[in-house]
């Protein structure tokens, strides 16, 4: 047992959120999650910080226990960049939903990744804007009717898995709402993880976008339609766990174990540790129906970040610098007496 | 020919070129060795938007102009008794810039009939010009410098970069100037990496004097005696440099770290640049994805404990706007320079202006009151930045810091102060009994500022954003409650006014004018009522370094002239905000919007006009 449980961690305020949102579900994880890392890491509570843009996930903040700061609308990734530039000691958590990490701080989330920043996203994608009350996002899909859209959406969306790791992203991983198990145990993996984590929960909104997970979400056909990778075990999905996935000459297949000759030995084996993003970049992309919708974690890489990079170059200038005053400063390079 | 050595108390010099001939380096090397000489001086680097704009077009001309004088020497000048045009192109684009006993050094190599048309002259330039009976010494600067260097074994490109140096040696040679300035500079910049340009550059420049000294079309040389300065140690300074360095010593004296979250943008971006050199104090910069990337992670910065700035101009202020409303509505301790130039939008975005005032002023959704104050010289921005950190860290608010591209990229010499006579500066600090709860707006009663609790401090878990809180910082859109929050942080902003100087007037303490200004019209205006003044006129100055609030007197201050004479560089921002102030006074206005500063002799002749 450690030193905080998730009470530890729940704010007393009241949580806002529309009964059979799937927010709810994602802060419980969060709140089981963090104390977990508390102990791992040995810090304490005063040294998390959750971070969020504006929509009905950024409001996840109050609800937390910790430093918390609700910014505004896509500017979650700057602020949550500054406060761990300013500090790599904290631990800093980002919540953001998919209109505002993809659209209005589209720029900022890529920028993020693109640095390596070790902060750890948590983007809600229910693929709609829930606050402003049902407009579609760009996360919506194509044809997708809304209030702004009342004869369809004509733009494609993003796929969030595809614009990190185009972006060189560090760390990705999908999960459902619901999946509270595997939702920790992704929270507590990016935690480790130094860089950029980008956690895309693929949350319900029961207002405006009701079951738009649904096809894969369902429990009856969860198993089928989805695949949750671990790293280092077989891509194999179904309910029989005779389903599995394959190389088929430039991109993935699906197969069924026992059929036309294929045994276990010819499914892929996972390795979110490989540089190499190239089957990343196609788990990330697989869509029903033709695949299942790859959980878990997808990628999953060491690289320098940045918060650190910024701090270790002030440290190595400072040690080599004669000058470590202002008065010093103020008498450098070109000056001349008046006697 | 008689040559006579003239006493003089000042000269203006304006080096004009190509925006690739080097005339930035030349006026600032003619700067340099007239400060360590001993004289005042101001500079005035005017110069195109484009890097290299096309060759030989009047659009296309970069100037350097620099005052050097024994005294009063407040401003750039504003005509010169010395041009230096290094191609017609530059000679056109300043033929109004000069004295009427100017003399004028053309390179005659450049006016051939190529480059005059290039210019879009006739055949006579000099006639279209009007600039008959001038001194006009048509020296063959390009010829020469090839003659200079034939034996150097340099390729003609290299060749010909050194004929900024010729000119630099003619100059030299009229205001008896010390040459060995300019060989230490040669020194230092070659020495590691191309010495063998060092004895090439030396070379010319003293041809350059020495031609000058021989063919007699020079009849006087001038001394410039240096001025009466106190004694003690001197340096040259940018307002972009004083800046940054003023950051710098705020970050010392709060014992809190530097973060500056930027992007870049003319003619703020010489800051950023220069705080990202001082790593060894400690100062952390982030070039950041966009402009409102630089203010949000500044304001992440800020939350998170650290003494936070972002840098920027007019077009990146446009795009901070929210963001400058979440720092009022979190109450965090943030500067935002803004260092103005021409617009609206992109403008004129190498020229000056003031015109950024009411945007910041008013620019933000909601009631959303700021710091608001300005820097008035380039050596000022030091103790500006300095004291908008101290009142950002000790009232709890964010603070507008206003330059200019004139003061940005301006310099004058600065005697360099001492850090022990700066304050130390006292962030108010959450302070929190074990089991007390924080409460994040609960403010101190004489300051209104509310404590200051940084992730890491025990006990202090507390939530800031966007929406509007009580005091206890919980959420809340009780009507009652928003109208007191609103007043709250007004009034916390008004009450930064005890903590200042008060207004100061110069002339007499009452009369028919007080001439009123803010930023970096202060040289000039100076200059025009000190000239004022010795005619006997009756006037006074007064000049403004906050503008939100107003020093604590000014209501009193304004109350001793029948008239407030505004003046600034855009159509009458200051002028209106007073008015909206103070209704019961008479202000009048002087207004300039061309992207120049003013000239003293226009303020001369519109101030006269109300006396």
């Amino acid at each position: 047992m450690g030193k905080y449980t998730f009470k530890d961690f729940k704010s007393d305020q009241e949580v806002r959120w529309c009964p059979g949102c799937g927010d709810h579900a994602v802060l419980a994880a969060l709140q089981k999650t963090l104390p977990l890392i508390a102990e791992e890491k040995g810090l304490e509570k005063e040294q998390f910080v959750v971070v969020s843009g504006i929509g009905c996930s950024s409001r996840l903040p109050y609800y937390m226990d910790t430093y918390g700061f609700h910014s505004i609308h896509g500017r979650a990734t700057p602020i949550s960049t500054g406060i761990k530039v300013a500090n790599p000691e904290l631990e800093v958590w980002q919540a953001c939903g998919d209109g505002d990490a993809l659209a209005i701080g589209g720029n900022h989330f890529i920028h993020a990744i693109r640095r390596n920043v070790d902060i750890n996203i948590v983007l809600f994608n229910n693929r709609i804007y829930g606050l402003t009350k049902g407009q579609y996002s760009p996360t919506s899909r194509f044809g997708a009717v809304t209030k702004t859209s009342p004869y369809g959406t004509v733009e494609q969306p993003f796929n969030p898995g595809s614009l990190v790791l185009g972006a060189k992203g560090t760390f990705f991983a999908r999960s459902l709402d619901s999946e509270l198990k595997l939702n920790q145990e992704i929270m507590l993996e990016a935690s480790r993880h130094k860089g950029c984590s980008v956690m895309e929960m693929l949350t319900n909104c029961v207002i405006f976008n009701n079951g738009t997970h649904l096809e894969i979400s369902d429990r009856e056909v969860r198993a089928d339609r989805t695949i949750v990778l671990k790293h280092g075990e077989k891509m194999i999905f179904g309910k029989e766990k005779n389903k599995g996935l394959v190389m088929d000459g430039m991109g993935l297949k699906v197969v069924t174990i026992g059929q036309d000759g294929v045994t276990e030995d010819d499914i892929l084996v996972h390795d979110a540790h490989s540089q190499n993003p190239a089957v990343h970049c196609m788990l990330a992309d697989m869509k029903y129906p033709e695949f299942p919708v790859a959980l878990g974690i997808i990628r999953n890489v060491e690289d320098v970040t940045y918060d650190r990079g910024v701090s270790e170059q002030v440290e190595k200038v400072k040690a080599s610098s004669s000058i470590r005053s202002v008065d010093e400063l103020l008498h450098s390079g070109s000056t001349w007496e008046i006697k | 020919m008689q040559h006579r050595v003239i006493d003089t108390n000042d000269v203006v010099i304006r080096f004009a070129g190509d925006s690739g001939d080097g005339m930035q380096l030349t006026g600032s090397l003619f700067a340099n060795m007239s400060a360590i000489f001993g004289n005042e001086l101001s500079t005035f680097p005017d110069y195109p938007a484009e890097i290299r704009a096309p060759h030989g077009t009047v659009a296309g001309v970069s100037g350097f102009q620099v005052h050097v004088g024994s005294s009063n020497v407040t401003t750039p000048g504003d005509y010169c008794d010395l041009l230096i045009a290094m191609n017609p192109a530059a000679l056109k684009a300043n033929a109004k810039k000069i004295k009427r006993t100017a003399t004028i050094i053309v390179d005659a190599d450049a006016f051939d009939n190529a480059s005059l048309d290039r210019a879009g002259f006739g055949e006579d330039p000099v006639k279209e010009l009007d600039l008959e009976g001038r001194n006009i010494i048509m020296a063959p600067i390009t010829s020469l410098t090839k003659e200079s260097l034939k034996d150097s074994g340099m390729d003609l490109k290299a060749v010909l970069k050194c004929k900024n140096m010729f000119a630099l040696g003619m100059a030299c040679f009229i205001y008896n100037r010390p040459m060995g300035y300019v060989e230490e500079y040669l020194k230092g910049k070659f020495s590691k990496k191309h010495p063998e340009f060092i004895g090439p550059n030396r070379k010319v420049l003293f041809d350059g004097y020495n031609y000058a000294s021989n063919i007699h079309a020079i009849p006087d040389t001038y001394n410039i005696a240096p001025a009466a300065l106190p004694k003690g140690t001197y340096r040259n300074m940018t307002g972009n440099q004083a800046i940054a360095w003023g950051l710098l010593a705020a970050s010392e004296k709060s014992g809190l770290p530097l973060f500056c979250g930027s992007y870049p943008i003319t003619p703020a971006t010489a800051i950023l640049e220069e705080l990202a050199i001082y790593k060894n104090l400690g100062a952390k910069t982030v070039q950041a994805e966009d402009e409102i990337a630089g203010i949000c992670t500044a304001i992440g910065a800020a939350f998170a404990g650290s003494l936070a700035v972002t840098t920027t101009s007019g077009p990146g202020i446009s795009l901070k706007s929210e963001a400058m409303g979440l720092a009022v509505m979190t109450e965090l301790p943030l500067i935002v320079v803004d260092v103005q130039r021409s617009g609206p939008s992109t403008g004129i975005p190498t020229k000056t202006e003031q015109t950024d005032l009411s945007q910041v002023l008013y620019g933000r959704n909601g009631e959303c009151p700021m710091v608001v104050m300005a820097a008035h010289s380039p050596a000022n921005c030091f103790d500006a930045a300095f004291n908008a950190a101290r009142i950002a860290l000790e009232h709890m608010t964010p603070v507008v810091l206003m330059s200019e591209s004139f003061l940005g990229n301006g310099s004058e010499p600065w005697h360099i102060p001492s850090m022990k006579d700066y304050p130390e500066i006292k962030p108010r600090y959450a302070q929190v009994a074990e089991g007390e709860a924080f409460y994040p707006f609960e403010r101190d009663p004489k300051t209104l500022a509310r404590s200051w609790a940084v992730p890491g401090m025990k006990g202090c878990e507390h939530r800031v954003g966007g929406l509007e809180k009580n005091h206890e910082g919980v959420l809340s859109s009780d009507p009652a409650n928003h109208e007191v929050m609103c007043r709250e942080r007004a009034e916390k902003v008004q009450r930064v006014a005890a903590s200042l100087p008060e207004l100061k007037v110069c002339g007499p303490s009452s009369g028919p004018v007080l001439v009123v200004g803010w930023g970096g019209t202060y040289g000039h205006i100076t200059s025009a009522v000190h000239e004022l003044q010795e005619e006997g006129k009756p006037v006074a100055q007064a000049h403004f370094d906050y503008i939100c609030p107003l020093p604590s007197n000014t209501e009193e201050v304004f109350s001793h002239y029948s008239m407030i004479l505004v003046c600034e560089l855009n159509s009458g921002q200051f002028a209106r905000y007073l008015r909206g102030i103070y209704p019961q006074f008479d202000f009048q206005q002087v207004n300039k919007v061309q992207g120049q500063p003013f000239l003293v002799c226009e303020l001369v002749e519109a101030i006269k006009r109300f006396l």
